[in-house]
């Protein structure tokens, strides 16, 4: 299954900038992602033991589960990062989308007695029929000056916490949630010996999902988008309506957002009411800052980042409350590192590039 | 007819807790653009310390002690973020509405460590703890407390505002910033102030959320937080008594709706909200209440501002 994923970044990353100025054989630029794509592809071949990161080896059920959640967290921060870090819209209620994937898909199994696949389908193009209508009523606010959306989207997805928190009719189980219907789900899905499959589902959405994000942010819409975020007047000028180019930003975002929730459902085992509230939102957005808003690897390193320091922090006995520690340490990297982690680095590499090529036109 | 009767007063209730929240958040972002996430947290934390005081103290002297100890706690905590956090961040507003974020995750953990997750019952004095007989309707004495604090609250930052020089230059502030600043005025003072006034109510509320819900839990800043941005939104951010009035309209929506659509009053609110939205023209930045009195005041000018180029919405 993941082989049929490799050669997808291969054919859409994104190319380099052509201004960059950097002379390097062709390949390049994928090299990254193929060899990081590999190299988590073949993990669960791999029995090390990683004495204080994790608890077994590598390859064991417990150890997968969490680099498969650390994955989805990835692919979810990268979605979310489409709108805030590439297009400059600070939404609230991507949580809505991720719930009503995960909801959708088990609720269309339960109620509706379909298979994964069609109810994954069926989840899809609802939940994106209903991101068209939604957005275009959030994106209305943005006279407001970009709070209105923020705030318009964080009401949306707090109705959806709260009918989901509500239990109407018995369907979503309340507080507790649900557990995964797995009689609708294929067996390679289900059970502690089948997480190697839910591991390499969650390594193929998270590549999916960069696929989608690189390429898309490379081509002329993703151009749009970014100059929409740093001067939509005069994009209006140049003739292109940054109404439509913003609503296909958020469509696409909750397309993922929803793709992302019917994995999150795979890899939990479960739909949980926490996934709907704001406060999911705000770890995506906590993530996608952390990691580095607008770049390509930052949203994913913030996300597996993030998301392994909330799964591993209790078991460390540093605190039992991880969002203490992890909103004491976001507030610390917006002062300390305001691009994000891996423009800590970036820094770095720029700074150390241009020493070298100061030194080159002074041998000349 | 009593039920009605009790349902507005209840539903007056909670719109004054809303209002409480939200005048702060609409000051705050109106004058600094910072959206203070932070904002629920101030309220749960100052909930607590009264929660303590009334523990330990108990009766109405332990209530106006708690009332007292709330409202300089929300202050307290407002100044020393805005000291130590929000004012590094000068010109950064995105940056400094993530800080409050942080804190908006952080800060409910802390309390959750401290007094656990489990919602604690808020002892309210005997005197407030009945009803009164109001148009046959039996209506819990705690509901016109919030009603009264609420409007005394309104009265004090109208005067505030229109009487004194610094509500001068935080009025000015929020309608031109460069504008004051470029005039000599050190608007970085009105800032701190109005983090610190915006602080107090917040404290204020938490308080008074306790005595209506009769509980405190780490989370309950946070849940109240989306309903008054969501007052913030239909009210707009340039008057208080647009602010009450939204705070007000979402309180009652929100009752009635619970009563007559069995129990769906936290959707009828995004409902409205959304009506209000859509209703709204786009291009304009204030609320249809704040354009119904300008056209109210000016009848021309209206058609100019539909002309006027706006952000770029279509």
């Amino acid at each position: 299954m993941t082989v049929t994923h490799l050669p997808a970044p291969d054919d859409t990353a994104a190319p380099p900038p052509p201004d960059s100025g950097r002379s390097g054989p062709r390949w390049r630029p994928y090299a990254v992602p193929v060899l990081v794509l590999v190299v988590l592809a073949l993990l669960p071949y791999s029995a090390l033991e990683i004495p204080v990161l994790f608890d077994g080896r590598l390859n064991s059920p417990g150890s997968l589960q969490l680099i498969a959640l650390c994955l989805v967290f990835a692919g979810l921060a990268l979605g979310y990062d489409l709108m805030f870090g590439r297009t400059g819209l600070l939404s609230f209620g991507h949580s809505l989308y991720i719930a009503g994937g995960a909801y959708g898909t088990q609720l269309a199994m339960t109620e509706l007695g379909l298979g994964l696949l069609p109810a994954a389908l069926l989840t899809l193009v609802l939940g994106t029929l209903a991101a068209v209508v939604l957005g275009a009523i959030s994106l209305r606010t943005l006279a407001l000056g970009g709070i209105g959306f923020a705030m318009v989207t964080l009401a949306f997805a707090q109705a959806g916490a709260i009918w989901i928190e509500r239990n109407p009719g018995g369907l979503t189980g309340g507080e507790e949630g649900l557990p995964l219907h797995t009689a609708g789900v294929p067996e390679a899905f289900v059970g502690v010996a089948n997480t190697v499959n839910v591991y390499w589902l969650a390594l193929a959405y998270l590549t999916a999902v960069a696929a989608v994000v690189w390429s898309a942010t490379a081509r002329p819409v993703g151009k749009v988008w970014q100059a929409l975020r740093d001067n939509e007047q005069r994009i209006a000028v140049l003739g292109r309506d940054p109404f439509r180019h913003k609503l296909g930003a958020f469509v696409l975002a909750s397309a993922l957002a929803l793709l992302g929730g019917i994995v999150h459902l795979l890899v939990t085992a479960g739909a949980t009411p926490h996934s709907s509230t704001p406060e999911f939102t705000l770890t995506l957005l906590v993530m996608v800052v952390l990691g580095g808003a607008g770049t390509r690897w930052g949203p994913v390193v913030g996300g597996v980042l993030f998301t392994y320091l909330d799964q591993r922090l209790a078991s460390w006995g540093i605190g039992s409350e991880p969002m203490l520690i992890l909103g004491t340490l976001f507030v610390l990297a917006v002062y300390v590192a305001p691009g994000g982690l891996t423009s800590i680095r970036l820094h770095r590499a720029r700074r150390s590039a241009a020493r070298a090529d100061s030194r080159k036109q002074e041998h000349r | 007819m009593d039920t009605l009767v009790l349902l507005t007063l209840t539903g007056l209730g909670l719109g004054a807790l809303y209002f409480l929240i939200a005048s702060g958040l609409a000051l705050i972002f109106g004058l600094m653009d910072v959206l203070n996430f932070a904002h629920g947290a101030f309220l749960t934390v100052s909930a607590y310390a009264a929660w303590q005081v009334l523990d330990s103290v108990g009766g109405m002297p332990g209530l106006l002690l708690a009332l007292l100890v709330g409202t300089s706690t929300g202050l307290l905590l407002a100044v020393v973020v805005e000291f130590a956090l929000i004012r590094r961040l000068y010109g950064r507003p995105r940056d400094q509405i993530l800080v409050t974020v942080g804190l908006s995750l952080a800060i409910p953990a802390l309390v959750q460590s401290a007094w656990s997750a489990d919602a604690r019952s808020f002892p309210v004095p005997d005197a407030l703890d009945g009803t009164v007989t109001l148009a046959g309707a039996q209506v819990p004495v705690n509901r016109l407390v919030l009603i009264a604090g609420a409007v005394l609250v309104l009265v004090g930052v109208q005067l505030f505002l229109t009487r004194t020089r610094y509500g001068l230059i935080v009025r000015a502030g929020v309608e031109d910033r460069a504008m004051v600043t470029a005039l000599g005025v050190d608007v970085t003072r009105a800032f701190t102030l109005v983090f610190a006034l915006g602080g107090a109510l917040a404290g204020l509320a938490g308080v008074l959320g306790g005595l209506y819900f009769g509980s405190v839990s780490p989370h309950q800043g946070t849940s109240l937080l989306i309903f008054a941005f969501v007052v913030v939104i239909i009210g707009g951010l340039h008057s208080m008594p647009g602010v009450a009035l939204s705070a007000l309209t979402v309180g009652l929506t929100q009752q009635y709706a619970n009563y007559y659509l069995g129990g769906y009053g936290d959707l009828a609110v995004v409902v409205l909200l959304a009506l209000v939205v859509l209703a709204r023209p786009t291009g304009s930045g204030t609320s249809p209440v704040d354009r119904i009195r300008r056209r109210l005041e000016s009848p021309r000018a209206a058609p100019v501002e539909s002309v006027l180029p706006t952000g770029g919405t279509p």
